[in-house]
């Protein structure tokens, strides 16, 4: 286990550190102490490594993630795992504003509640939020998987291409052409295997399924003049 | 961008500390606003006595102020100077002679009888230092450090903005009917004094205040009143209350213990506070009112 305490070492030279395993490295095992809210923690990394991060972020922690486990023993603040490719990033607290954003593949867990715009225009990311989510959230969303265990705010959904999304809890409203949608089995299938690598026990028939209504994002002749 | 922190205090015996850990929230925010700074402070009052906090780029201004406020207003007036403020306190009853008498070259940065306002050019340590503002107790405070948008870079643009006794308020974000808002409460017979988007946020508070509103009521109206984005905590005599619009997109972190409740534009800002480890940390809801009092 390798440890870096941001209380001695600065916030570049962790990364930097973080970063260097990049390539082959047999030191996967990190520990971060003393984070204190900083922001852009463990970013970049491209790297089978485990992470944790011993307590509360700001900004854009485990940006970029490239196959690393980042955990955050604590809340992040704005755009945790923003545009991540892969790997894993998982928060025990709560989330701030769009987790997850951009996000091209990897699995983001959030035990706690995201704020809004939670997995906006999300490319392929899988989000797994044990709480709720604030509004706006899936703005966009092209693909990838949204799960929501607890309630959705307004506006869900916005504008969305082909993310699939599902909400066992209420849904305050659905963004424009967002629509329930029919749940089948091999979306039962994958929801399951969602939530059971989210640490989740919830069981998937008690989800809904929401998505792309698909009015939106083809162009119509009868809308040319 | 912009930073705001405020200061709760529930327990008394935190009062002395008020200033120094304010300033230290407000310093980590400084990269969110590098322009001008600002802080309030509501000490413990004197019963009877009203104070007013006044500000001179022009040190002669203070020059022989205390003996003339005390003629024009016949009464007990005592000033104590700091830096390019002073706070002048007299009997509650001088305030309007008082306010009447000033000297043209002197700007009121508040009024009341618990608030001191702070607020110069220049980066949050400069600005507390200057002011010692470390040293002040108080029982509640908050401060701001701004990244100018919408009005000019200078003493009467900085926040927190005072409209009202004891009242005041610091802002993240912008407003967009500033513009429409402040010519209706001018014509209500509003004082504004700047061309800034959050001196009307503050005046608009006031004036719902004044028609007999509770802060939280103002609040709750100003939900439709207000368009914009912000994030605003407003300080009052004897509270403190926290409001973000519904997109919420201006940030905003909450810190709660058995001895104070802290707010912050982000958690860095709160890293220092007592206990801060055992506290109960989080984001306060979009167009959602908050409110402490004592």
């Amino acid at each position: 286990m390798q440890v870096i305490d941001l209380a001695e070492t600065t916030l570049r030279d962790m990364n930097a550190a973080l970063q260097a395993q990049n390539g082959s490295t047999n030191q996967t095992a990190w520990q971060i102490l003393n984070p204190r809210g900083a922001h852009a923690l463990a970013v970049g990394l491209d790297a089978p490594l485990d992470v944790t991060v011993a307590g509360p972020t700001g900004y854009y922690c485990a940006g970029m993630n490239a196959r690393a486990t980042v955990r955050v023993a604590g809340s992040v603040g704005p755009g945790v795992a923003e545009n991540m490719m892969s790997g894993t990033v998982i928060v025990e607290g709560d989330a701030s504003q769009y987790a997850g954003a951009t996000g091209h593949g990897g699995l983001l867990v959030i035990h706690g509640n995201a704020a809004s715009r939670c997995g906006i225009s999300m490319k392929g990311i899988d989000i797994v939020v044990h709480g709720n989510i604030g509004h706006m959230s899936a703005f966009m969303a092209q693909k990838g998987h949204l799960v929501v265990c607890g309630d959705a705010g307004e506006a869900l959904g916005d504008s969305i291409y082909e993310a699939q999304l599902f909400v066992r809890g209420s849904v305050k409203s659905l963004g424009a052409d967002c629509i329930e949608k029919e749940m089948r089995p091999e979306h039962l299938t994958a929801l399951a295997k969602l939530l059971e690598s989210a640490g989740s026990d919830a069981d998937p028939a008690g989800f809904r399924r929401y998505g792309s209504a698909r009015r939106l994002y083809h162009f119509d002749i009868d809308n040319a003049y | 961008m912009c930073g705001i922190v405020g200061l709760f205090l529930k327990d008394a015996r935190l009062q002395p500390e008020l200033g120094g850990l304010l300033t230290d929230m407000l310093v980590t925010m400084t990269d969110r606003g590098p322009d001008s700074a600002g802080i309030a402070i509501y000490g413990p009052g004197r019963p009877g006595r009203a104070k007013l906090t006044v500000q001179s780029d022009d040190m002669a201004a203070f020059d022989g102020l205390q003996a003339r406020l005390a003629a024009a207003t016949g009464t007990d007036v005592s000033i104590t100077r700091k830096d390019t403020h002073a706070v002048i306190e007299a009997p509650r009853d001088a305030a309007p002679d008082l306010r009447a008498a000033l000297p043209a070259g002197l700007r009121v940065m508040s009024a009341g009888e618990r608030i001191e306002i702070y607020k110069e050019v220049g980066l949050p340590r400069d600005v507390a230092r200057r002011f010692a503002v470390p040293e002040m107790s108080g029982t509640h405070g908050i401060g701001h450090t701004r990244m100018a948008t919408e009005s000019a870079v200078t003493t009467m643009g900085a926040h927190p903005f005072s409209t009202g006794p004891d009242q005041c308020l610091v802002h993240n974000g912008s407003l967009s009917n500033h513009n429409a808002l402040r010519r209706r409460l001018r014509r209500d017979g509003v004082h504004i004094e700047t061309e800034n988007d959050t001196e009307v946020g503050a005046a608009y508070l006031t004036w719902r205040m004044g028609q007999g509103a509770t802060l939280g009521g103002a609040l709750e109206q100003g939900l439709r009143d207000l368009d914009g984005f912000y994030t605003f905590v407003v300080g009052t005599a004897d509270g403190f209350g926290v409001l973000r619009d519904p997109i919420a997109c201006k940030p905003a972190v909450m810190a709660e213990t058995e001895r104070y409740v802290a707010f912050g534009s982000e958690y860095r800002a709160l890293v220092n506070l007592p206990d801060i480890a055992r506290a109960r940390i989080w984001e306060p809801e979009p167009a959602t009112v908050y409110f402490w009092s004592h």
